[in-house]
This record gives C-alpha cells, sequence and structure tokens, in this order.
C-alpha cells in the first residue's frame, strides 16, 4: 500500500506546501519544531481541512479539494498516535484498546489481537485505567489501540517526544519490531535523528513547510548539499557480523570494508544496522600508524559542502557512503576536494538494531 | 417514619422530594443539550441565549411565579393549549411546582453540565475520531461518560436548591396541602397560624437534615462518577 501526499495550507503567516509518497514500512517526517510535520499528519487523518490539497492511500483518495471530496476522519482508516497518548480516562486499558478495533470493517481476529497485546508488553494491565499508568505504558497502549483498528496507514506523531530517555529506550524496541513487521506506511513524525536512524527506511526533511530533501535513510544522511545539517550528518547503513575476536572486539563486514567494534552478544551472520555520526570521523591524508582508533578506513571524497566554521565531507568506502564534519580550516590544510583519496578514521560506532 | 412524623409532615416531605426529583430529571436532558450548545458550538447571539439560560438564576422566584402564571395559566396561551390538546394542567397542581423548580434550577445544571465538557480535552475526540468513531458514537461514547461528574454534581446542585424553592412555587401553584405545599411552603403555612413555631421549627430540622443527606449523597455521586 501506498500513499501519495499533496498539501498547501496557511495558518497565520505559515504556510505548508509540500508534496511526498510513502511506500509500505517507515517514512519519517524529520524537522524542527513548527516545520509543520504534526499539520500533515493532521491532515493525512482528516483533523485538518486543508486549502489546498489531495491525498490517495492504497488507491483510495482521502482529499481531493478540486473535487471538493473530504473523507471524515472516522471513514479514512489512518490511526494516529499522538505524542500525548490521548488514552480514553474512562475506559479500561483493554476497552482503550479495543476501541478501534469494536468499530472497525474488517476486524483483525483474536490471534493478532493477542500478538499485539504480547507485542507491546500489555498482557498485566488490561484491566487498569489509563490514570496509574506511566508515560511509557501509555505510549504502548496508545500503539496498540492504533494497530488494532487494522488501520491503512498508522501516524506516528512524535510518540516518544513527551517521555524521558528512560521511557524511549523501553518503547524504541516495540517499535523496531513493528518497522520489521510492518505492512502498511507508517508515518513516523520526529526530531530526533536517532531515531529516525534506528526506525526509517526513508526520510523526508521538512524545513519551514517545504520538503527540504526526501530518500533513503542509507543515503539522505550523509547527503552534504541535500540536506545541509537539518538533520544531523551520519551514516547509516547494514552490517553483517563476521567474527568476535579474543581481544574482545566483535567484526562487522559492511559494503567497503569491515568494522571492529566492542563486543556483541549478536551471533555471527545476524544483520545489524548501523551507524556512524559525522562527528565521529576523522580524516587524514596518509594512512595513520600508531593510533588508538580501531577503524581506519580508506575512502574517497565525493562532495564538500562548506558553511561557516565548518566543512561536511561525504565519502565513498566501497559502495557505502559515509559523512565527516571537520573545520573548514582543516577542510583547506588537507586539501580535501572531490576524488581525493582519504582515510576516515572512526572515533565510534553506534550499532541500532537488527536489521 | 409514621412514629416519627405526622401525616402531615410526611406529606410535605414526601411531595418536596417528588417535585424536586420530576424536576431536576425532566429538566437534565434540555440542560445537557443548552450547554452543549454554549460549550461546542458558534453561532452568533450565543451571549443572548446564556443571558435567557442564566435569568432565571437573577430574576426574583416571585417573577418567575408570576411569568409561569401568565403563560401556563389555564387563560395563558401555553397553558389552555396544553389542557385543550394534552389534558396537562400546571395551576393548583404538584406538575406546575416541578415546573416552577425546574425552570428556576436549569441554570445551575447547565452551568454544571457546560463546565464539564469545556473541561474534557478535544483531543480525545479526535483520537477517537481517527479510531473510526462518528458524531453519535462519540457523544454517547466520550462526552456524555467524560461529562457524567459534571450532569451528577449539576443535578445534585439543582436538586437540594430546588427542595428550597418557594417564590416561584406560591406564585404559581399556590400552597395546597398534599397538592403544592413543599417543606418550605409548609414551613410558612406553620408560620401564620398562631403557635406554630414548634411545629414550624420540626419542618425546618427536617429540612436542615435532608439538606444535609443531600449533600451527602452528592458528595459520594461526585467521586464514583470521576474516571
Amino acid at each position: 500500500m501506498s500513499v501519495e501526499v499533496f498539501l498547501r495550507h496557511r495558518t497565520g503567516a505559515f504556510e505548508l506546501d509540500i508534496a511526498f509518497e510513502a511506500e509500505s514500512g517507515v517514512t519519517a517526517l524529520f524537522g524542527p519544531s513548527g516545520a509543520g510535520k504534526s499539520s500533515i499528519v493532521s491532515a493525512i487523518a482528516g483533523l485538518l481541512r486543508p486549502d489546498f490539497g489531495r491525498i490517495t492511500l492504497g488507491g483510495r483518495v482521502l482529499l481531493d479539494t478540486a473535487t471538493n471530496l473530504f473523507v471524515p476522519a472516522q471513514a479514512r482508516r489512518t490511526a494516529v498516535v499522538f505524542q500525548d497518548s490521548r488514552l480514553f480516562p474512562h475506559m479500561s486499558v483493554g476497552d482503550n484498546l479495543l476501541f478501534g478495533w469494536r468499530r472497525a470493517e474488517a476486524k483483525a481476529d483474536t490471534a493478532t489481537i493477542a500478538h499485539v497485546v504480547e507485542l507491546l508488553g500489555l498482557g498485566g494491565m488490561l484491566d487498569r485505567r489509563p490514570r496509574g499508568l506511566s508515560g511509557g505504558e501509555k505510549s504502548r497502549v496508545a500503539l496498540g489501540r492504533a494497530l488494532l483498528a487494522s488501520p491503512d496507514m498508522l501516524l506516528l506523531d512524535e510518540p516518544l517526544a513527551s517521555l524521558d530517555a528512560a521511557r524511549r529506550d523501553e518503547i524504541l524496541p516495540y517499535l523496531e519490531k513493528l518497522a520489521r513487521e510492518a505492512k502498511l506506511p507508517m508515518l513516523y513524525v520526529s526530531h530526533s535523528v536517532e531515531e529516525v536512524a534506528r526506525l526509517a527506511d526513508r526520510i523526508v526533511v521538512l524545513s519551514d513547510g517545504r520538503v527540504k530533501a526526501q530518500g533513503s535513510v542509507f543515503d539522505l544522511l550523509t547527503d552534504v548539499d541535500a540536506i545541509a545539517g537539518v538533520p544531523p550528518l551520519g551514516a547509516v547503513f547494514e552490517a553483517t557480523v563476521a567474527g568476535h575476536g579474543a581481544d574482545g572486539l566483535s567484526l562487522l563486514a559492511f559494503n567497503g570494508g569491515v568494522l571492529a567494534v566492542a563486543k556483541l552478544k549478536r551471533p555471527l551472520g545476524a544483520r545489524l544496522r548501523v551507524r556512524l555520526r559525522a562527528e565521529d570521523i576523522m580524516l587524514a591524508r596518509e594512512e595513520p600508524q600508531s593510533i588508538s582508533a580501531n577503524n581506519v578506513l580508506p575512502c574517497t571524497v565525493v562532495a564538500v559542502h562548506e558553511g561557516g566554521d565548518m566543512a561536511d565531507v561525504q565519502l565513498y568506502c566501497g559502495a557505502t557512503r559515509l559523512a565527516a564534519r571537520i573545520t573548514a580550516a582543516s577542510r583547506a590544510r588537507l586539501g580535501l576536494e572531490p576524488d581525493v583519496a582519504v582515510f576516515a578514521i572512526v572515533k565510534s560506532v553506534t550499532v541500532e538494531r537488527e536489521a | 417514619m409514621t412514629e416519627l412524623l405526622s401525616p402531615a409532615e410526611s406529606q410535605a416531605l414526601l411531595l418536596s422530594l417528588r417535585v424536586s426529583g420530576v424536576a431536576v430529571a425532566s429538566a437534565l436532558p434540555f440542560a445537557f443539550m443548552t450547554a452543549l450548545l454554549l460549550a461546542r458550538v458558534r453561532f452568533t447571539g450565543k451571549t443572548l441565549v446564556d443571558g435567557i439560560v442564566h435569568l432565571p438564576l437573577v430574576l426574583p422566584p416571585v417573577a418567575v411565579g408570576f411569568l409561569l402564571l401568565m403563560a401556563f395559566g389555564s387563560r395563558g396561551p401555553l397553558g389552555g393549549w396544553l389542557e385543550a390538546h394534552l389534558g396537562i394542567r400546571f395551576v393548583f397542581s404538584w406538575t406546575g411546582a416541578a415546573l416552577a423548580s425546574a425552570l428556576i434550577t436549569f441554570p445551575l445544571q447547565v452551568r454544571a453540565i457546560r463546565l464539564a465538557l469545556e473541561g474534557a480535552d478535544p483531543g480525545l475526540g479526535e483520537a477517537a475520531r481517527t479510531l473510526g468513531a462518528g458524531a453519535f458514537d462519540r457523544l454517547v461514547n466520550l462526552t456524555l461518560p467524560l461529562a457524567l461528574p459534571g450532569i451528577v454534581s449539576g443535578a445534585i446542585t439543582a436538586f437540594a436548591a430546588s427542595l428550597g424553592e418557594f417564590g416561584a412555587i406560591i406564585t404559581f401553584v399556590s400552597n395546597i396541602p398534599g397538592q403544592t405545599q413543599t417543606l418550605p411552603l409548609a414551613i410558612y403555612a406553620a408560620l401564620q397560624i398562631p403557635g406554630g413555631e414548634a411545629e414550624a421549627a420540626r419542618l425546618c430540622g427536617l429540612s436542615i437534615l435532608l439538606a444535609l443527606l443531600v449533600m451527602a449523597a452528592g458528595e459520594f455521586a461526585a467521586r464514583r462518577s470521576r474516571p
């Protein structure tokens, strides 16, 4: 199932003018506060009627201002997980979970209900009232409630933004499981590049009500020209666990070389998603000797984007794109231009999740 | 009860309960709809409607009783029509007392329900819509239960205020034992008879007891209806 969105809407001095498409899987809507992310979610869900626009979901037209078509929210089958959960306080957790299910035309079977309850770890709280739940538990219930409505599309409007780091780490694994299983388009609104790098397949970068860039999470976060620092730069790619050394390091093979990382409790052959932040990569023209960093990767410069005192350098390491952020002074000193061969010294590797 | 209270006293007590109960119950659906209108709908003339709803609260009850008599008396426009076509008569009848009480306490119900409706998170309605709930579905399964504490407290306040209504009732339906003589009217009647102070004091004590009971019941109900 795919979704096509075109919207133009003015509220006060702010103008939203965007168009994008999303397929099954997780598409991150990334941008700073006030970029128009929540307005887009509201328009897709039918909670906001835009001045102009056309939205189709799996061939179904939900909105077309040209023909004055507006499918009301309750008939769109676009479930939303709101930042503030919005659980119904007068109902038990179980009744909250089944609120959308009871109103769905094509109801999920009992096995699916049991699966969602288990996936989100809700078994022990079905009879409780939302008031007694922690923030993380509320988010999980809101997620389950949306899933059980059997939606054609899932809209997640910063579901983790109101949670502290500990609660966030509690929910992320559930969202990852969901992202891997997802057979429907999920639009994940976030201003956290960590969440995006972990969850998303595609990114739509928003800035001031416009789409600044869109593309695969593997390409876009290293594209120094397209994003120009709206999301922080950094490479996201997949790697395979290739060995566990006696020296306490694990080896990750990727399309461009091998990374040595602190020992991982993952079996050989496991596919992982890895992130290298641009700030964590140093560049050298000659191969450094006697250096504490475990990873030195031979690369070629593809593009350089200079802004102020900093320079963002996009590199190819084999077939994998990396990005490094260095000072403009270093860039000039090293003479970094496209096609120059360099060595990337990787200070730290983040293993995000199972691929 | 028969040993504690004289037949006249228990008659006044039961009539008071019946008049107030019927007044509150029959006004409640209208109060809910009015509160919904004022809380959720934007329309021109809202201030005027709000003012009219509150009028019985600020008018002297005697004036309300007199206006009711004009409208619902046998020769009044509404009273004559109702009596001729539906056989409903308000004058000199306990139903008239209930009508007067309902009108006087109507704003109390509207205010409490409106506050509850305005206090409900509009985000919940949005969430319900995205989960497939239409307008009537949301009214029954979301708006009503969420406003329940307001509905309960409004009804209890109106019931308690109705128990004390005097001016509108005596003006509209007079002071007829067994028909329209509620507790406050019985107290007034007792005071008209020389040496009736003792009886009036007993009825006063009864009123105080009743008021305390209603307030305690209200507190209990409000606590139970909160989500």
